[in-house]
């Protein structure tokens, strides 16, 4: 019996199942920082996309890597930012409650 | 220098026009000096026009085949009008009679004018409307004729309205101007209706295409033709039913009265009819609705004079009435008749117009015949010049009056309408009545006033004498025995009534019965008037009311047509504006404020949203195009 | 010889005085209001001159200017002018010249209203001298923006708010724009594959307007007259007309009632009708109606009313109305009264709210009910007044009969006895003319009026520009027939061409 080697649906599968974790995470958290890490889920999710199919489908380019790379600095950068505007709130309002969010209605 | 004449007429209605000019925008401020060029360049005008008129006459030109000069006013593709000098008997005959009047009744303004604010103004106008009407009277085109006949009407606008700041005579401008407009609306039809089918408003030139209309339209048509241009006459010559603004029209200056509305511009409608006789002439019916409408205002307007009290209303009904007498023979095909009268007319109308004036000068303008008497001694040449024309209106032989009507009464009689004729002939009866009364009342008997009166100016005066002198003798060119005014003017042929001595004898006795009624009611003793008046106080009120014609337009007016204004208005506001205008914003509006609900500010439903559009779009590309879905979910193949 | 580039200079004349004015300190008045006059002034002494120049014998395009812009649209820099643009071209010129005299007396912020004032009559201008589709939009829309803010800030509030006013003028007009705009680019897009490269030129989109299917045209078409209805005020697309003039400053309702509105009317007969003949065919008897049916319903409505602008500004609807309905003839006399009308209304209307304009500042008041007697106080402006309103009714002997004339002659011919109802305008017409002349100047003169002074100085420009046209092209109508038949009688020639190898097909 060979070993069960590891394909490309695998890697595929627990994107996808990461992504969702991290979707529902953000559509339901009410606390702001999980948000924050729920969103930090679904760029990992997208992130495993980008070398599983790059290391299965174009082995030999890095575009890829170099995408996920992208996309951790950019999460950096968006964290920051986040985080700046979540402790802005907090400062102003005691509270991260997403649901208390609802200035810009209207 | 008569051919110089004849060749130049158009200098005849530029001369006013000139002095217009000059006067209204340099010698505004000095009245002598605008007085003297507006009098000076009628005069002009006026020997120009006796000169071509003569020389007319001597040519024995034919009134089918006129003299006429025209250049090019405007064209367009499909569309010429030219304008032009037409000389033919007929327009010699009124460019002489209007330029005449004319220049005595400025020349009678100067007195009557005196000190007044708008001295300057009222020449320029009186230039502007002499100006119009000599325009008028040499158009070769009908629209050029339309021009001058609506400028006639502005000019009678100002005039009436001269004294602006009185609200009865602002009223009386605007009504006159808007029933003729009413007129216009039916005469600019016809003439739209001439240009569509015949391609030409050139008199000339539809003269020659109507004699065989057939070619082109039918007699229906040509029907209908006739009776909108006739509707042109009926306001500006103030027939019935649209004679209600010609009585109101005396608020302006007396001159103005005799000028406008007695010799010249209202006999205008006549004078188009005349020019356009060969259209009428093709439809029998309209000639004789033209006919009837005359006779019928003539007694009419005559049954109204008999009754009333302000001196120159009851001119102005006479007015109404004798132009009805022309319209009567125009109608019957008399040109000759009908010009004989108009021209007849001209002279005795404006020599009373201007006599009322006198005396209104005399008694600071309190124009009520019942409080005047005894006016004869104190104003000898005002009370036996207007004498002559009371004379000559009556037809009481020899005065110039008794020979056309004589003549309008023969043709009556020749046609053989006799209906028609004794209307003529009871007007012709309650004429001599209302004129005497008006005599009697004013001019003899107690003075019923409290002013000095003394006669008028010598300026005033002179204009009197000629214009009685010409009220005197102007018929004499045209009498049964020396026809020679039937030899010069008259369409197709000449037209020689035999003289009819039973006529002649019945109308004298007709003008004597009503001239011995006056006497009787209004000399003698006239308490019995008032008696009279009382024991048939339903026709004297009648009358006296003008049979309530003027009541009903203007509840028309005010009713339906500022009825129907209003109700477009409130339309306008509340349907197009408010409902449909107004709805669309205010349905723009609430769709927006309930959209915009939808902003519920929550991050998380934002996010869910986004998440669902995403998904459709994916889903709805699946379904469509699979190939499309497998690439963007990352296929290579 | 080269000669000068007479169309953009006079384009550009009030434009440039409008960057100089900016320059100035804004306290002073007097440099800046000259500044003013000598830029209109300047545009008007040379369309006067082009007018006086343009060889009517040879007619077309003259004056050409044409510098390529934007290559890959094919849209050009293409300024010209021809029988119908430039009687245009020096309506707007003449009553731009009066309307920066009218505004003498303007009370505050000179500098910011003479430098829109300038905008807003280079841009007219660029409408109709543009022979470019970009460019005429380019130009129609700059024309917007200055109106509004000129609307809000030195309007007055009657029956309803200067701010309401001037967004519902601005708003329709977008609307209107809007559907125009659709029917333009939809028109061009389908030219690009008929002419094989793009080109926006008048006359480009004409030879391939004329080459489209009959349905293709129509729907064009009915864009196209929604949009430039809108603009003409079309009924019923008119509500804007009355409010919007009413709320305006007196020499905003000039421009707008004088040559504004009018762009709607040129570009109907210049764009859609010429380009799109088959559907203009197809519509012609729907315009006429609205023609129609504008006349009378508007005529009625000004009689009702008691402010002298809604007056005035319902009977610009009215006459607009006679203008609708000679286009809808589409025949050569139609169109000629159609472009001649418009010429007329436009000094008219000019001159009409330059009295009103007077009589406002002077009286405070509008309200009918409130005046009476001015002409006692106020010689002249009664002359001004009467004399518009007499040309308003169609006074032969003044401007506007020969137009109507010529309407009626067109109208009567192309639909019989519906275009009396639009003749019968005329006694409605003299009825609300004279009334108000009649309850505004005559009558019993007002006490608290007797100090007023009469229109001097520089007040008599309108009058004397105006009024002087209003004459002279009533006695001498060829001086204006000539000119606008030489620009219409070919293109319709070329129309009816188009109609019959049309009807072929």
């Amino acid at each position: 019996m060979p070993t069960p080697s590891i394909t490309l649906e695998h890697y595929l599968i627990l994107g996808a199942v990461l992504f969702g974790i991290g979707l529902f995470g953000v559509l339901t958290k009410k606390n702001a920082i999980a948000v924050l890490i729920s969103i930090e889920l679904m760029l990992c999710a997208v992130n495993i996309n980008l070398l599983a199919f790059n290391k299965y489908i174009t082995p030999e380019a890095f575009i890829g890597q170099i995408f996920a790379i992208f996309v951790i600095t950019v999460a950096a950068a968006e964290v920051g930012v986040g985080l700046a505007i979540i402790i802005a709130i907090y400062r102003n309002r005691l509270n991260i409650n997403l649901e208390d969010f609802d200035w810009l209605k209207w | 220098m008569v051919q110089f004449s004849m060749h130049n007429a158009w200098l005849v209605p530029l001369l006013p026009a000139l002095s217009f000019i000059i006067i209204a925008f340099i010698t505004k401020q000095w009245k002598k000096t605008s007085a003297i060029l507006s009098v000076g360049s009628m005069a002009i005008s006026c020997f120009i026009a006796s000169l071509a008129a003569y020389g007319v006459f001597s040519n024995y030109t034919l009134t089918e085949e006129p003299m006429v000069y025209s250049v090019k006013w405007f064209s367009m593709a499909g569309l010429n009008i030219d304008v032009g000098v037409q000389l033919d008997p007929v327009s010699a005959m009124m460019m002489f009679m209007v330029t005449l009047v004319s220049t005595l009744i400025f020349i009678y303004s100067i007195g009557y004018m005196e000190g007044d604010q708008g001295y300057s103004v009222f020449f320029s106008y009186l230039s502007l409307f002499g100006a119009s009407m000599l325009l008028l009277i040499i158009s070769s085109n009908l629209l050029q004729m339309f021009v001058a006949w609506e400028l006639v009407g502005l000019c009678s606008y100002l005039l009436i309205g001269f004294y602006s700041h009185k609200v009865t005579a602002r009223e009386a401008a605007k009504k006159a101007f808007i029933t003729c407009r009413v007129a216009d609306f039916g005469l600019l039809l016809g003439l739209i209706s001439l240009q569509l089918i015949f391609g030409t408003l050139d008199i000339v030139e539809l003269s020659g295409k109507i004699s065989n209309f057939e070619q082109y339209t039918s007699m229906g048509i040509m029907t209908i033709i006739a009776i909108l241009i006739f509707i042109g006459p009926i306001g500006k010559s103030g027939q019935f039913p649209l004679h209600v603004w010609l009585p109101d029209a005396m608020e302006g200056p007396t001159p103005v009265s005799a000028l406008i509305h007695a010799a010249t511009m209202v006999v205008a409608g006549v004078y188009l009819i005349a020019r356009t006789i060969f259209l009428f002439a093709e439809v029998p019916p309209v000639m004789d609705m033209v006919a009837a409408i005359g006779g019928f205002t003539a007694l009419f307007a005559a049954s109204i004079a008999i009754t009333q009290r302000d001196m120159k209303r009851i001119l102005a009904y006479s007015t109404i009435s004798q132009i009805g007498y022309m319209m009567l023979a125009l109608g019957l095909g008399s040109l000759t008749a009908s010009m004989f009268h108009l021209w007849t007319h001209a002279f005795f109308k404006a020599l009373m117009f201007l006599g009322a004036g006198s005396v209104l000068y005399a008694l600071h303008h309190k124009g009520d015949i019942w409080k005047m008497g005894g006016l004869l001694r104190k104003m000898p040449v005002t009370g036996y010049t207007f004498m002559v024309g009371c004379l000559a209106i009556s037809g009481v032989p020899p005065f110039s009056g008794f020979w056309s009507k004589d003549e309008i009464l023969l043709t009556a009689f020749d046609s053989g309408h006799y209906i028609l004729f004794t209307m003529a002939a009871l007007t012709s009866f309650m004429t001599a009545f209302y004129m005497w009364r008006l005599f009697f009342l004013a001019f003899t008997g107690q003075a019923q006033h409290e002013v000095q009166v003394k006669e008028s100016p010598r300026t005033m005066t002179l204009p009197l004498v000629v214009l009685a002198f010409f009220a005197a003798i102007a018929g004499l060119i045209g009498t049964p025995w020396a026809p020679i005014w039937q030899n010069w003017i008259f369409s197709v042929h000449p037209h020689h009534p035999q003289a009819n001595t039973m006529i002649m004898l019945g109308s004298v006795v007709l003008a004597l019965a009503g001239m011995y009624l006056a006497y009787n009611l209004y000399y003698l003793d006239r308490s019995k008037a008032e008696r009279m008046a009382e024991k048939y106080s339903f026709f004297w009120a009648l009358s006296y009311n003008k049979f309530y014609v003027d009541e009903l337009y203007l509840w028309f007016t005010h009713t339906i047509v500022d009825g129907g204004a209003r109700l477009f208005y409130l339309f306008d506001i509340y349907i197009v504006d408010g409902i449909i205008v107004n709805g669309i914003g205010s349905l723009t509006k609430s769709f927006g404020s309930r959209l915009r609900l939808v902003q519920t500010g929550s991050l998380q439903s934002y996010a869910l949203v986004f998440f669902l559009g995403v998904l459709a779009v994916a889903v709805i590309m699946a379904l469509t195009d699979p190939s499309m879905a497998l690439g963007l979910m990352g296929g290579v193949e | 010889m080269k000669s000068l580039p007479f169309l953009t200079i006079i384009l550009l004349a009030p434009a440039i005085c409008a960057i100089i004015m900016a320059f100035i300190p804004k306290e002073q008045v007097n440099p800046i209001k000259w500044l003013a006059a000598t830029g209109t002034f300047i545009s008007l002494a040379m369309s006067a001159y082009l007018y006086g120049v343009y060889d009517t014998a040879a007619g077309g395009l003259q004056f050409v200017e044409r510098v390529p812009w934007i290559k890959d649209l094919g849209v050009s820099y293409f300024l010209a002018v021809d029988g119908i643009s430039l009687p245009m071209l020096l309506l707007t010129n003449m009553i731009g010249f009066s309307a920066v005299f009218a505004s003498w007396n303007l009370e505050s912020r000179h500098r910011e209203f003479f430098i829109l004032l300038c905008l807003l009559i280079s841009g007219v201008m660029g409408t109709f001298i543009a022979h470019d589709i970009f460019i005429f939009l380019l130009f129609y829309e700059v024309v917007v923006i200055p109106i509004y803010i000129m609307v809000i800030i030195w309007g007055s509030s009657k029956r309803v708010t200067k701010e309401y006013a001037g967004m519902k003028l601005t708003i329709y007009l977008l609307v209107g724009s809007a559907f125009l705009l659709v029917g333009i680019i939809a028109l061009f897009v389908k030219s690009i594959p008929i002419l094989g490269e793009p080109n926006m030129s008048f006359a480009a989109l004409a030879q391939a307007g004329n080459q489209m299917s009959a349905f293709d045209q129509k729907w064009l078409f009915a864009l196209m007259l929604i949009g430039f209805g809108s603009l003409i005020s079309m009924w019923p697309f008119h509500s804007w007309s009355p409010d919007g003039y009413a709320g305006a400053p007196t020499a905003v309702s000039m421009i707008h009632a004088g040559v504004l509105k009018k762009i709607g009317g040129y570009g109907l007969i210049k764009i859609a009708l010429f380009s799109l003949p088959l559907g203009a065919k197809f519509w012609a008897p729907y315009m006429a109606a609205l023609g129609i049916a504008g006349v009378a319903y508007a005529a009625f409505a000004a009689l009702a009313q008691k402010d002298l602008k809604y007056i005035v500004g319902y009977s610009s609807v009215s006459h607009m109305g006679y203008v609708m309905l000679a286009i809808g003839t589409v025949n050569v006399i139609g169109i000629n009264g159609a472009v001649a009308n418009m010429f007329a209304h436009g000094v008219m209307a000019a001159l009409f709210f330059s009295a009103i304009g007077v009589i406002y500042e002077k009286t405070k008041t509008r309200w009918i009910p409130d005046l009476g007697g001015l002409a006692r106080q106020m010689p002249l402006l009664a002359v001004s007044f009467m004399l518009a309103a007499f040309a308003s009714l169609g006074l032969p002997g003044l401007i506007g009969f020969i137009p109507e004339f010529t309407i009626f002659i067109a109208g009567f011919k192309a639909f019989g006895g519906f275009a009396v109802i639009a003749i019968g305008g005329i006694v409605i017409t003299a009825l609300y003319a004279l009334r108000a002349g009649a309850n505004t100047l005559f009558g019993p003169p007002r006490e608290e009026y007797n100090n007023l002074r009469d229109i001097r100085g520089a007040e008599l420009v309108p009058l004397a520009v105006l009024g002087l046209v209003l004459i002279a092209g009533g006695l001498l109508p060829s001086l204006l027939f000539d000119m606008v038949n030489s620009g219409v009688e070919p293109l319709m020639n070329q129309l009816d061409n188009a109609l019959k190898i049309g009807g072929l097909i």
